[in-house]
């Protein structure tokens, strides 16, 4: 189950950008929705107009999800900017996944808040794709994960593997995955505490997420 | 080297790296950004220079003096930035220099929006900068394509010394696809002897120039030209055919847009419609004779394209209007579904022609 994910009400979804972490905080958002009625979804991200949470606003909010998004998501205002209502997350104690832009210009946004998740207790994990071309070093790959750190003030709790060559992933792309992010898990000395996969693609050990990435064609 | 997951943005600024391309000018812009950012990120590492320029018009000046020397140079932009471009584009055409230019399309016009549009079709094949002259245009339609028409753009443009445009848009630049740098092989291209890259006192000095103070000169000079367009529009048309061989309706589209209308097509044959896909690959040269022929077969052509109808008259022309053409188009940065390019399939096979 992906809410294993939650060990404090606040989870963090971080990584190099492309990897899926929309992907994968909108499968937790929708999942945890069946045990924390209070669940929030927050859209942090400043860096990409396209492709993001708020395309799933309408999915979220119809499990009940309360989907706290900028309010030029999806618009042509191409200037970055945060959900007016985000603070609710720190205010209501309610449980809550945030989905952050990108690489360390992505997770800038995070150091204002940093404290404030330290005083609610949060655990922020890093979404790795072995096949993006930053991450097929594992060394880039942990100067990527360092930048985050350092740029959120924040400490990841965790790796999650989510390799896929988009429509041409099969087995024995995820299965074949796991060496490598075990490898660059082994390299950060942060633990690699979940691998991903589509229910097509899936193998024993890993979890079965669902394709929620919009489809124009 | 196996596959990587890659935005079509990436896919462009590694396919040109690879391709011997070590000279990125370039000026940011949404949808584009990521093109640029790879580069700054790549170049450095790999031997190469990536300079953000003061502006779209020095960047391409710069490709202008990068070129002339005979490297290989890129440049990228969206929309509201290729018409600042313009021109340096027109300077480059009249120099006989090769060079690639990406357009990363956008809504417009004016400032317009950031979202994807193709309605830069017109700029590109008909006007990219004033003045009688052509750019090769090329359309990728996939990730892959954006890295393997990168490749493919920079050969011709050396093969016919002028410039080459990849025409892409907002979705195929963000989108991620699988993609494999290693599916074709570079052309063998003549040395560049007219490169202005140092003479040593061993042969005559180069002169890279678009000016001339005969007019008939300059005639004689843009008429050459011309016939290299000839070579040109006779030896460089891709184009793909889908369904195509007995179909009543075809769509012609090309980029984002084919790769929609190719779902619309499945849906209306299993309808029973006898749809197809007529998808241009090259936008100059365009492929007229091919459609032309088609047209022999075919009750009605329908040019789907996000824009209010721009390569639709290229399609009337190339057919001589043998069969009835139309356009559907959406615009302003709204990309057209699967469901309404099927129904306009479904409509569009329902009228009686009389």
């Amino acid at each position: 189950m992906i809410t294993e994910l939650f060990k404090h009400k606040a989870v963090i979804i971080c990584g190099h950008f492309g990897t899926g972490k929309t992907n994968i905080a909108v499968n937790l958002a929708l999942e945890a929705a069946n045990t924390f009625p209070d669940i929030c979804i927050a859209d942090l991200d400043t860096v990409n107009p396209y492709f993001r949470t708020a395309d799933n606003a309408e999915s979220l909010r119809a499990r009940g999800v309360n989907v706290l998004l900028p309010q030029f998501a999806n618009t042509n205002v191409d200037i970055p900017s945060l959900p007016p209502a985000f603070p609710l997350i720190f205010t209501a104690g309610c449980h809550s996944v945030t989905d952050v832009g990108g690489n360390e210009e992505g997770a800038t946004v995070l150091r204002g808040f940093a404290e404030r998740y330290e005083q609610i207790g949060y655990d922020m994990y890093y979404v790795f794709n072995a096949f993006r071309p930053e991450n097929v070093s594992a060394e880039y790959a942990v100067y990527s994960l360092r930048a985050i750190e350092r740029a959120s003030g924040l400490r990841f709790a965790g790796i999650i593997n989510n390799s896929n060559l988009g429509a041409e992933t099969d087995i024995s792309v995820t299965a074949g995955a796991v060496v490598r992010a075990e490898a660059f898990a082994s390299a950060a000395g942060v633990p690699l505490v979940m691998t991903t996969a589509f229910e097509k693609n899936a193998f024993p050990g890993c979890t079965v997420i669902r394709d929620v990435t919009k489809k124009l064609f | 080297m196996s596959k990587m997951l890659m935005k079509g943005n990436e896919a462009i600024a590694e396919a040109a790296i690879r391709s011997g391309c070590k000279l990125f000018f370039g000026y940011p812009i949404t949808p584009q950004t990521e093109l640029s950012e790879y580069m700054a990120k790549q170049m450095p590492k790999r031997g190469g220079l990536c300079l953000q320029a003061e502006s779209e018009i020095a960047a391409i000046n710069m490709v202008l003096g990068a070129t002339a020397s005979g490297a290989r140079a890129i440049t990228s932009s969206s929309s509201p930035g290729i018409s600042l471009k313009s021109e340096g584009i027109s300077y480059i055409a009249g120099s006989d220099l090769p060079c690639v230019i990406v357009n990363v399309q956008r809504g417009g016009p004016g400032l317009g929006g950031i979202q994807p549009a193709q309605s830069d079709y017109n700029q590109a094949t008909k006007a990219p900068g004033h003045g009688d002259l052509h750019l090769i245009v090329l359309a990728p339609a996939s990730v892959q394509e954006m890295a393997s028409l990168t490749g493919l753009a920079f050969d011709l443009a050396d093969q016919y010394r002028m410039p080459a445009m990849i025409l892409a848009d907002g979705a195929l630049g963000q989108m991620m696809e699988p993609v494999d740098f290693e599916d074709r092989t570079p052309r063998s291209l003549p040395e560049k002897t007219w490169a202005c890259c140092g003479h040593a006192n061993k042969r005559e000095h180069n002169v890279i120039n678009s000016l001339y103070i005969q007019p008939n000169v300059l005639e004689d000079i843009v008429v050459e030209r011309f016939k290299r367009y000839k070579e040109v529009e006779k030896n460089e048309v891709m184009y793909e055919e889908y369904m195509c061989e007995d179909a009543d309706v075809v769509i012609v589209a090309y980029g984002i847009t084919a790769r929609i209308a190719k779902s619309a097509v499945k849906e209306a044959r299993a309808k029973g419609v006898k749809a197809g896909l007529f998808r241009c690959i090259t936008l100059y040269p365009f492929p007229a004779e091919q459609l032309k022929s088609l047209s022999l077969k075919v009750k009605r052509f329908v040019s789907v394209e996000m824009n209010m109808g721009q390569m639709v008259n290229d399609v009337k022309v190339a057919i001589d209007c043998r069969v009835p053409v139309t356009h559907y188009g959406r615009t302003g940065g709204v990309i057209p579904t699967v469901k309404e390019i099927t129904e306009e399939i479904l409509r569009l096979s329902a009228i009686k022609e009389g």
